[in-house]
């Protein structure tokens, strides 16, 4: 290694300071966070606290969290590997029921308690370490996205988004139907549902002070569940991002770009895209436990609404870049759960009057995903390439009709000008073609 | 002079050929589209494969690919038997190809669609590549080199980083064939590798697969309409017509079959009678 010339090392160097920017800013953020909700919030001056608790309590930024972890894992699927799938939620309930199961006396028959000696509960049931949740609900969610995953494979567009779409309805009516009476078996108490699911143990980091040993639904603990949200989230930028760069990244780039032509070239769909969805239903199992143990319970409520809330953050934040989709999952749920609600509440102050405004929130995503489409396509913070293909005209296209692409770009900004101008710019510019 | 018989001319093997087809036949539904074709690629040959619009060229191609199973016949790469084989497999197994209207990866940079054919070859799995395991880096790396190399080669290192869509016409061309060599293929099938080029380039072109074959040591299948191009780069030349092989030989045998020349001019009157799509 010592014989290698500097000049070869030094791009290396700055790639791995390039490549610790996020993780930086992503713990600032996070610690920032976490020290204003917990230590500097009640703190402050009465009607401070007010505004923030108004605007933006923990309770909802906890919930924007989970949301994240689920628009991360949707990205996955439909950003990078370019397969649309609408039931999504599919994962997220099999990770709260996982979730559940493991943490809750659902299971009174038997008694099992693993891996943390701090959780408070010790009553018949299964009760496993949150941390050993998450393995678990990520592994079993992984097989559930094979399983899903595999009748899919051989559809495409339209085909593939109505099976996912079936999936996405059939789990949701199992958890909801799982009961003595239907299948002869307590599995999931039906539309009653699971809970109270065990708080989160925090182990060893309980010797720190202020730290309780199980972070369960009080308030004050909200902050430090957020803390494990928050590490979850990172866990999955970070995978997402990592194998974004690799040899699997490419591939699914290169099945969302042109499936034939990635099968010509060695890449095996089958595992690709298996891949794909399995890697983005580990997350939404993840986020599935988190949803379970901040809720405190599971109810058989994952409706359609969710996948399509979840697709539209993806969409919305910009489908392909996890830090757009992050920002899409943030503002969406934050709109959803409180930015609504709140605006409402100032609205019909100032007016005097009795708007329902949460209860039109689609009504108003659909406006902006109307305003979206047609001003912004390619998201908030889209993914390069993909605001390329959105904002110039390929090369190769433009040629094949006799332009330059100076002159198809000069084409491009002139679209609101009158008709006669425009058809008088066509002439000039096949003028121009011809003679070029 | 009359049309040579088709089994005289079929050079003597020479040890294992890189490629081999044995009495193909595919039919859609009623239709023979190729019938009954026997075919090979000599080791380090570059050979061509002609005829008519309609002739089965194409989907000849298809089925060496992998991307329709023959009604019957066999494909065998070099000595292993691919017939039934999934494409991606024919493809790792050292059967590369470009296509006769491109299509690359768009939306990555030149060196992405090059590494993305050398996925078979990686061996990175989910697991390394999240915890950026050391020999996975490496491999990466080499990747890296290694589509750099290519790239050079087919003449475009400068522009590697530049997105696929943004090339231009002639780039692009050389783009797909450097990434069917990313693939380490033993064979390289080209589907009118020239169509849209000017003369100049298409000379060019003809000194270009001698190359690659030297340098790179692979055989190479060309599907082909301009007859300057065929002439000059192909070691041997098949002509299809109609799903069936008419002739087989060296360009001067070909240039001078009668069947050749009537497969493309036709008899006069009887040619509309004939054609069938």
């Amino acid at each position: 290694m010592s014989t290698l010339p500097a000049a070869l090392k030094a791009p290396r160097q700055r790639r791995s300071i390039a490549s610790l920017a996020w993780p930086l800013s992503f713990t600032a953020a996070v610690i920032l966070v976490f020290v204003f909700y917990r230590y500097w919030l009640p703190n402050i001056a009465n009607s401070g606290e007010r505004f923030v608790a108004d605007w933006f309590p923990i309770t909802t930024i906890n919930l924007c969290v989970i949301w994240v972890i689920m628009a991360i894992g949707l990205n996955v699927v439909v950003g990078y590997a370019g397969l649309l799938d609408l039931g999504y939620v599919a994962f997220w309930a099999i990770g709260s029921y996982m979730g559940a199961w493991l943490m809750s006396a659902q299971f009174f028959q038997v008694n099992f308690h693993l891996g943390d000696p701090t959780i408070v509960s010790k009553g018949q049931g299964v009760h496993i370490s949150f941390w050993l949740v998450l393995l678990a609900a990520g592994a079993f969610c992984a097989l559930w996205g094979v399983i899903i995953g595999g009748p899919t494979l051989r559809l495409r567009s339209d085909y593939l988004a109505i099976v996912t779409l079936g999936f996405g309805e059939i789990i949701p009516q199992v958890f909801q139907n799982g009961d003595k009476e239907h299948i002869g078996f307590n599995l999931t108490s039906g539309t009653k549902g699971i809970g109270p699911i065990d708080p989160i143990g925090t182990g060893w980091l309980s010797n720190f002070k202020g730290v309780d040993p199980a972070l369960g639904l009080s308030g004050y603990e909200l902050p430090y569940k957020f803390l494990v949200y928050a590490v979850i989230a990172a866990f999955c930028v970070f995978v997402s991002l990592r194998i974004r760069r690799g040899r699997l990244g490419r591939a699914w780039l290169a099945i969302r770009e042109d499936e034939l032509a990635a099968s010509m070239m060695g890449v095996s769909l089958v595992k690709a895209k298996l891949s794909a969805y399995a890697v983005g239903a580990v997350f939404g199992g993840l986020g599935g436990v988190a949803y379970a143990t901040l809720v405190g319970s599971v109810f058989p409520n994952f409706t359609f609404n969710f996948s399509i809330t979840i697709l539209l953050m993806v969409v919305l934040g910009g489908m392909g870049n996890v830090w757009g989709v992050i920002l899409g999952a943030l503002v969406i749920s934050w709109i959803n759960y409180t930015g609504l609600g709140q605006f409402g509440d100032w609205y019909n102050g100032q007016f005097n009057s009795h708007v329902d405004f949460p209860s039109y929130n689609f009504l108003i995503f659909g406006v902006i995903l109307v305003l979206m489409m047609l001003f912004r396509r390619e998201g908030f913070l889209p993914e390069s390439r993909t605001r390329l293909i959105m904002r110039e005209p390929a090369r190769t296209e433009m040629e094949a009709v006799g332009a330059d692409i100076a002159a198809a770009e000069a084409e491009i900004e002139i679209t609101e000008e009158t008709e006669d101008e425009l058809v008088s710019s066509e002439t000039t510019k096949r003028a121009d073609g011809g003679e070029s | 002079m009359t049309a040579t018989p088709v089994e005289e001319t079929v050079p003597a093997p020479t040890g294992v050929d890189a490629l081999r087809a044995e009495n193909i036949v595919i039919a859609f539904g009623g239709l023979i589209a190729v019938n009954d074709v026997t075919f090979n690629v000599p080791s380090d040959g570059i050979v061509s494969l002609i005829g008519p619009n309609g002739a089965g060229k194409t989907t000849f191609f298809n089925v060496l690919t992998g991307l329709y199973r023959p009604t019957s016949g066999r494909v065998y790469l070099g000595e292993r038997e691919v017939t039934d084989k999934k494409p991606h497999k024919i493809a790792s197994l050292g059967l590369a190809r470009t296509f006769q209207n491109i299509r690359l990866f768009n939306l990555m940079t030149a060196e992405e669609n090059v590494m993305v054919a050398m996925h078979s070859h990686l061996r990175a799995g989910i697991t390394s590549t999240v915890l950026g395991a050391p020999w996975q880096r490496r491999e990466e790396r080499r990747a890296h080199d290694t589509s750099r190399d290519l790239l050079e080669f087919v003449g475009i290192g400068k522009v590697r980083n530049e997105y696929a869509r943004n090339l231009s016409y002639g780039d692009q061309r050389r783009l797909e064939v450097a990434r069917a060599l990313a693939l380490n293929p033993k064979v390289l099938l080209l589907d009118e590798p020239t169509a849209g080029m000017n003369p100049q380039e298409s000379a060019q072109f003809v000194d270009f697969v001698h190359r690659v074959r030297d340098e790179k040591g692979v055989s190479v299948l060309l599907i082909e309409h301009d007859m300057s191009v065929v002439m000059r780069v192909s070691e041997r030349i098949t002509v299809l017509d109609r799903g069936e092989r008419i002739a087989e030989g060296g360009p001067d045998d070909i240039r001078a079959n009668e069947r050749v020349v009537e497969a493309y001019l036709g008899k006069t009157g009887t040619r509309e009678g004939r054609r069938q799509k």
